[in-house]
């Protein structure tokens, strides 16, 4: 029985679909076998950060309006045998999404893998609201700045009144935070919100903070996981956030700047 | 970062994270509040003033609806203020 987790934002380009890529294949590259589905359907991008792109024959909603079986669609990372990619359609209306068909085939993954990663789309739309539907774990991706935070808590009030295990009175989803591209710098200096602020307006379990690099980009241009680029922070932090998710106790890093000598302070340009 | 800097930055801080934390507090509080209550919750105000309407005169703002959660139930409190002729213009 799979655990499903969606990461999710509602507020576009914060990070969700690195983020997505990133767990899966930290949770893969720990034994875990693992798929990461794209659900913005219409803008697939999970493809290309994660560098399969010209690998797509067959897509999601190939596989729920039957036209394909999901081993055909299913992609095997080539850097990671327990890692699977499930690919948005990139032509087709976004309404073939059905609850029922995501439901069947979240069910038939379900008895082959130990997490399912859902990467939502931006806004609170369909293609959102199928992402994080059938979800156990939410990961709520945020960023230093006053509308990512809104859009959040506007997220975290969807994911306890529409989501399966709220309309059926279940075990309520569980929610974690993560905060990323964090400046640490700029918050020392008070022009960005705090990890604490953002907590203390959110009141979430912190699963990780995730410094601005240039790591991720660089990641995104060449198809790499940024998890990948262990020499970088963002790589590190993301690593962090995967033990974290684990259940193991990892004390957080990169929240401040780095500690400088009275020389280097003095003579730096 | 050169020498005047180095003992600049010992002063207060000149950013606005703390304008930008005020806000967000005062606005998601705002928000919360309006995500709890039902969404029919205007309609019905409209549809019981019209009921009303049709046997007493009431003016637009004489009926208040509140929506209150509290642990395991929901409050709906409905409050009707009729004017003092109401008694005698019969239905």
């Amino acid at each position: 029985m799979a655990r499903i987790i969606v990461i999710t934002s509602g507020k576009g380009g914060v990070g969700k679909t690195t983020t997505a890529a990133a767990l899966s294949m930290g949770l893969a590259q720990r034994g875990k076998r693992t798929v990461v589905i794209d659900f913005d359907v219409g803008l697939r991008n999970l493809d290309l950060i994660m560098g399969c792109e010209r690998r797509v024959v067959y897509d999601f909603i190939n596989v729920i309006n039957g036209e394909a079986n999901l081993n055909q669609a299913l992609i095997r990372d080539k850097r990671c045998d327990s890692l699977y990619v499930l690919p948005a359609s990139q032509t087709r209306d976004k309404d073939a999404l059905s609850k029922e068909g995501v439901e069947r085939v979240l069910g038939d993954l379900s008895d082959n893998y130990d997490f399912i990663v859902c990467d939502s789309p931006a806004g609170i739309e369909h293609g959102a609201n199928m992402a994080m539907y059938f979800a156990d774990d939410a990961i709520v991706v945020t960023n230093p700045e006053v509308s990512s935070v809104r859009d959040s808590d506007r997220m975290l009030g969807i994911l306890s009144s529409r989501s399966k295990r709220a309309e059926e009175s279940l075990e309520p989803i569980r929610e974690y935070l993560l905060l990323t591209r964090y400046d640490p710098m700029r918050v020392a200096n008070g022009e960005m919100l705090s990890v604490d602020d953002v907590q203390e307006i959110l009141s979430l379990k912190l699963l990780g903070v995730v410094p601005e690099s240039k790591a991720v980009l660089n990641a995104s241009n060449a198809g790499i996981p940024v998890i990948l680029d262990r020499e970088s922070d963002a790589g590190q932090a993301y690593g962090d956030m995967v033990s974290r998710y684990l259940g193991d106790d990892v004390p957080h890093r990169f929240l401040h700047p780095e500690k400088k000598g009275l020389l280097s302070r003095i003579f730096k340009g | 970062m050169g020498l005047l800097d180095y003992f600049a930055s010992s002063r207060p801080k000149g950013g606005n994270a703390t304008l930008a934390k005020e806000r967000l507090q005062i606005l998601v509080a705002h928000d919360r509040v309006a995500r709890d209550k039902p969404s029919y919750l205007p309609q019905l105000q409209q549809e019981i003033l019209a009921v009303i309407r049709k046997y007493v005169e009431v003016d637009m703002d004489a009926v208040s609806v509140t929506y209150e959660q509290e642990e395991s139930h929901e409050v709906l409190e409905l409050n009707i203020i009729l004017p003092e002729s109401a008694s005698t213009s019969g239905a």
